[in-house]
C-alpha cells in the first residue's frame, strides 16, 4: 500500500506530540527537583537541596517505610489469595454460587475507590463497636488494598492458568504424586512468571494508593501517598519533586532490568 | 518434611476445600458484608449523638419491626436547591458525567490516531514504543497529577511561555478550572484508551484496506468505512476503561479542580467526614454504584448478544 509522504510526516508528528504530552510532566518533575530555589517556572541553578530536605523530612521518611511495609504485605497476601481464587475459577467448573464468587472477585476492578473505602470503613467501625477490633491503622489499610489487589492479581494469574497445559499435572498424578505435591512441584513453578507479574502489579497499586488509605487510616498513621497528597493540596513543594525523581529512577531501572531478563529468556528458549 | 507430608495427605480433603473456601470467605467478609452495611445505613435516619445512624430493626409494642426509609435517596433530589434549581448532589453527578464524557472523548480523539499510527509503525520498534506508553503508568499516579499543578500554576511554565511568546500579557488562570481538570484526567487515562485500541488495530487485516483502495476508495473513505467499523470493539473497550474510573475520580478534582469542580467522590467524602451524615453518604455511594453498573451491564449485554450471534451463525 502506498503511503504518501504527507501521512508519514503526520504519523511521526502525532506520535511525537503524544509522547511529549506523556513525558513532559515527568521531565518537569526531574528538572525542577534539582532547582536551587522554590521557583517552578525558571531554572535558577543546580542543587541537591530538595533531596536533603527530603531526607530530613521525618513525615516523608516514616510514610515511605509504612507504605513499603503495607505494599509488601498487600502484594504477598493478594498473590496468595489471588492464586487460590484463580485456581478455583479455572479448575472447579461448578461449585455453589460460582457466578457470585466471580462477580465479587471482579467487582472491585470497576468500583470507584471511594466506595470501596467507604464501605470497608463502615465494616471496620461496625466491628470495632461490636467486638472492639480492629483499630484503624496499618492493618485496615492492608485489608482494603488487598481487596483491590486480589482482583488485579487474579486477572493476571487466571490468564496463565487457562493457557497452562493440564496434561503435565495429570502425568505427575499418574506417576504417583499426591495432589499437594502436584500443586507445589508442578503447578506453581509453571505459573511462577505470572505470580511475579501479579506481585509487582499489586505492590505498585498499594504503594501508590491514596483514596483507600485516606478512608481506612487511623490517627498518626499516614502512608507516603497520603503525606504527598496533603502537601500537594497546600501548594508547590520541590521536595515532592525530588521524591518523584527517586521513585521514577527506581521504576525505570526495574523495568529495564525486567526487560533484559525477559529478552534473555526469550533468546534462550528460541534456540 | 515427613510430618508435613502426612499432614497434607491426611487433610487433603480440607486442603482442597480451603482452596476455594478461603478466598470465598474473604470476599464475603470484605466485599459482600460491607456492601450490605452500606445499603442498610443508606435506608436509615441519622441517629442521635452517640450513633451516626439509627437501628433498622426496632422493638415497638412487643414486636420487632423493620424500620426503613428512602428519605436519603429522595433528599438527593429535593434538598436545598441552588440558583440553577438543582441540589448540590444532582449537580455533582451531572458534573461527574460531564467530565467523564469529555475525558473519554478527548482520549479517543488523541488516542485513536496514536494507536493507528503505532500499529502501522515499524514492527521492530513497536515493543519499545508500547513500553514507553506504559512506563508512566508504573510511576506514581499522584505525582504525575501533582506535576500538572506546577506546570499550570499562575507563575508556571505554560503561563510564562505564553507571556514570552506574546500571546498574553498577564498570567491567565489555568489551574482550578475545567481546563486543568480535563488536562489532568485526559493525561492520566490516555494509556487506558491507547492499549485496547492498539491491541485491536494491530490485528487489522491490511489486505482489506488494500482491496478498498484498489477498488477506488480514497484513503479517507477507507478509514471511515473499513478501519473505524472494524475497530469498534476496541473503541468501546477503551471508552469503558476511561469512562468508569473517571466517574468516581477523587484525587484529580482535589488537586487540579477548584471549588466549582466538585465530583461525586468528593461529595461522598464531605458528607461522611465533614457533615458526619453517614446515611446520606451511603445513599450517595449506592447511587454511584448504580451509575457505574448501568453502563457496564449494557456493555456486557451487547457483548454477550454479539457472542450469541456469532455462535448461531
Amino acid at each position: 500500500m502506498k503511503v504518501s509522504n504527507f501521512s508519514r510526516h503526520l504519523s511521526s508528528i502525532w506520535l511525537g506530540t503524544v509522547y511529549l504530552f506523556l513525558y513532559a510532566p515527568l521531565l518537569f518533575l526531574v528538572v525542577f527537583s534539582f532547582n536551587s530555589t522554590r521557583q517552578d517556572s525558571i531554572f535558577t541553578g543546580f542543587s541537591f537541596r530538595w533531596y536533603q530536605a527530603l531526607a530530613n523530612d521525618s513525615r516523608i521518611v516514616d510514610g515511605f517505610c509504612l507504605s513499603l511495609e503495607i505494599a509488601l504485605i498487600t502484594a504477598t497476601l493478594s498473590v496468595v489469595l489471588g492464586t487460590l481464587a484463580s485456581y478455583s475459577i479455572v479448575r472447579f467448573s461448578n461449585f455453589k454460587c460460582r457466578t457470585l464468587f466471580i462477580s465479587m472477585l471482579n467487582a472491585p476492578l470497576v468500583m470507584p475507590e471511594v466506595i470501596i473505602g467507604l464501605s470497608l470503613l463502615l465494616l471496620f467501625v461496625g466491628s470495632q463497636r461490636l467486638i472492639g477490633w480492629p483499630d484503624r491503622g496499618a492493618m485496615t489499610i492492608v485489608l482494603g488494598h488487598t481487596l483491590l489487589g486480589i482482583a488485579y492479581a487474579s486477572v493476571v494469574i487466571q490468564s496463565r492458568f487457562k493457557e497452562m497445559d493440564m496434561s503435565i499435572e495429570e502425568a505427575a498424578m499418574d506417576l504417583g504424586s499426591y495432589p499437594y505435591q502436584v500443586f507445589f512441584l508442578v503447578t506453581l513453578p509453571n505459573i511462577s512468571q505470572s505470580l511475579i507479574a501479579a506481585w509487582l502489579l499489586t505492590f505498585t497499586l498499594s504503594f501508590d494508593d491514596v483514596v483507600i488509605s485516606e478512608f481506612l487510616s487511623g490517627p498518626g498513621i499516614t502512608t507516603l501517598p497520603q503525606v504527598i497528597f496533603s502537601y500537594a493540596r497546600r501548594g508547590v513543594n520541590p521536595s515532592i519533586y525530588a521524591a518523584a525523581t527517586i521513585l521514577m529512577f527506581v521504576v525505570t531501572v526495574g523495568i529495564i532490568y525486567l526487560g533484559l531478563i525477559t529478552a534473555r529468556k526469550n533468546k534462550n528458549t528460541r534456540y | 518434611m515427613r510430618f508435613l507430608h502426612h499432614l497434607f495427605v491426611h487433610y487433603s480433603n480440607i486442603g482442597r476445600r480451603s482452596v476455594l473456601g478461603v478466598p470465598y470467605l474473604w470476599l464475603l467478609i470484605f466485599f459482600a458484608i460491607p456492601f450490605f452495611i452500606l445499603l442498610r445505613i443508606s435506608l436509615t435516619d441519622m441517629g442521635n449523638q452517640l450513633d451516626p445512624f439509627s437501628p433498622i430493626v426496632i422493638f415497638i409494642n412487643d414486636s420487632w419491626t423493620i424500620h426503613t426509609k428512602i428519605d436519603n435517596y429522595i433528599s438527593l433530589f429535593l434538598d436545598e436547591e441552588n440558583i440553577f434549581g438543582k441540589t448540590i448532589y444532582i449537580e455533582s453527578y451531572l458534573l461527574s458525567f460531564k467530565y467523564a464524557f469529555l475525558t473519554t472523548l478527548f482520549c479517543l480523539l488523541i488516542g485513536y490516531p496514536f494507536s493507528y499510527y503505532l500499529a502501522r509503525s515499524n514492527p521492530a520498534s513497536r515493543p519499545v514504543l508500547l513500553l514507553l506508553v506504559m512506563v508512566p503508568f508504573w510511576t506514581s499516579f499522584l505525582l504525575r497529577v501533582y506535576a500538572w499543578k506546577g506546570i499550570l500554576a499562575d507563575q508556571g511554565i505554560v503561563n510564562n511561555l505564553l507571556i514570552f511568546i506574546g500571546i498574553i500579557q498577564d498570567p491567565i488562570q489555568l489551574l482550578y478550572t475545567d481546563f486543568s481538570m480535563l488536562i489532568g484526567m485526559t493525561y492520566v487515562y490516555l494509556p487506558f484508551m491507547i492499549l485496547p485500541l492498539y491491541a485491536n488495530l494491530v490485528k487489522l487485516d491490511i489486505r482489506l484496506l488494500e482491496a478498498s483502495q484498489d477498488l477506488g476508495a480514497s484513503s479517507w473513505k477507507t478509514f471511515w468505512l473499513i478501519t473505524v467499523p472494524l475497530s469498534r470493539s476496541g473503541i468501546v473497550a477503551g471508552s469503558m476503561l476511561v469512562f468508569i474510573p473517571c466517574l468516581g475520580e477523587f484525587v484529580i478534582p482535589s488537586l487540579l479542580g477548584g471549588a466549582e469542580n466538585v465530583m461525586i467522590g468528593r461529595v461522598v467524602w464531605d458528607e461522611m467526614f465533614s457533615s458526619n451524615n453517614w446515611p446520606r453518604a451511603s445513599a450517595l455511594a449506592i447511587t454511584m454504584i448504580v451509575c457505574v453498573i448501568l453502563p457496564l451491564s449494557i456493555y456486557n449485554q451487547r457483548l454477550s448478544n454479539k457472542v450469541n450471534a456469532e455462535l448461531n451463525k
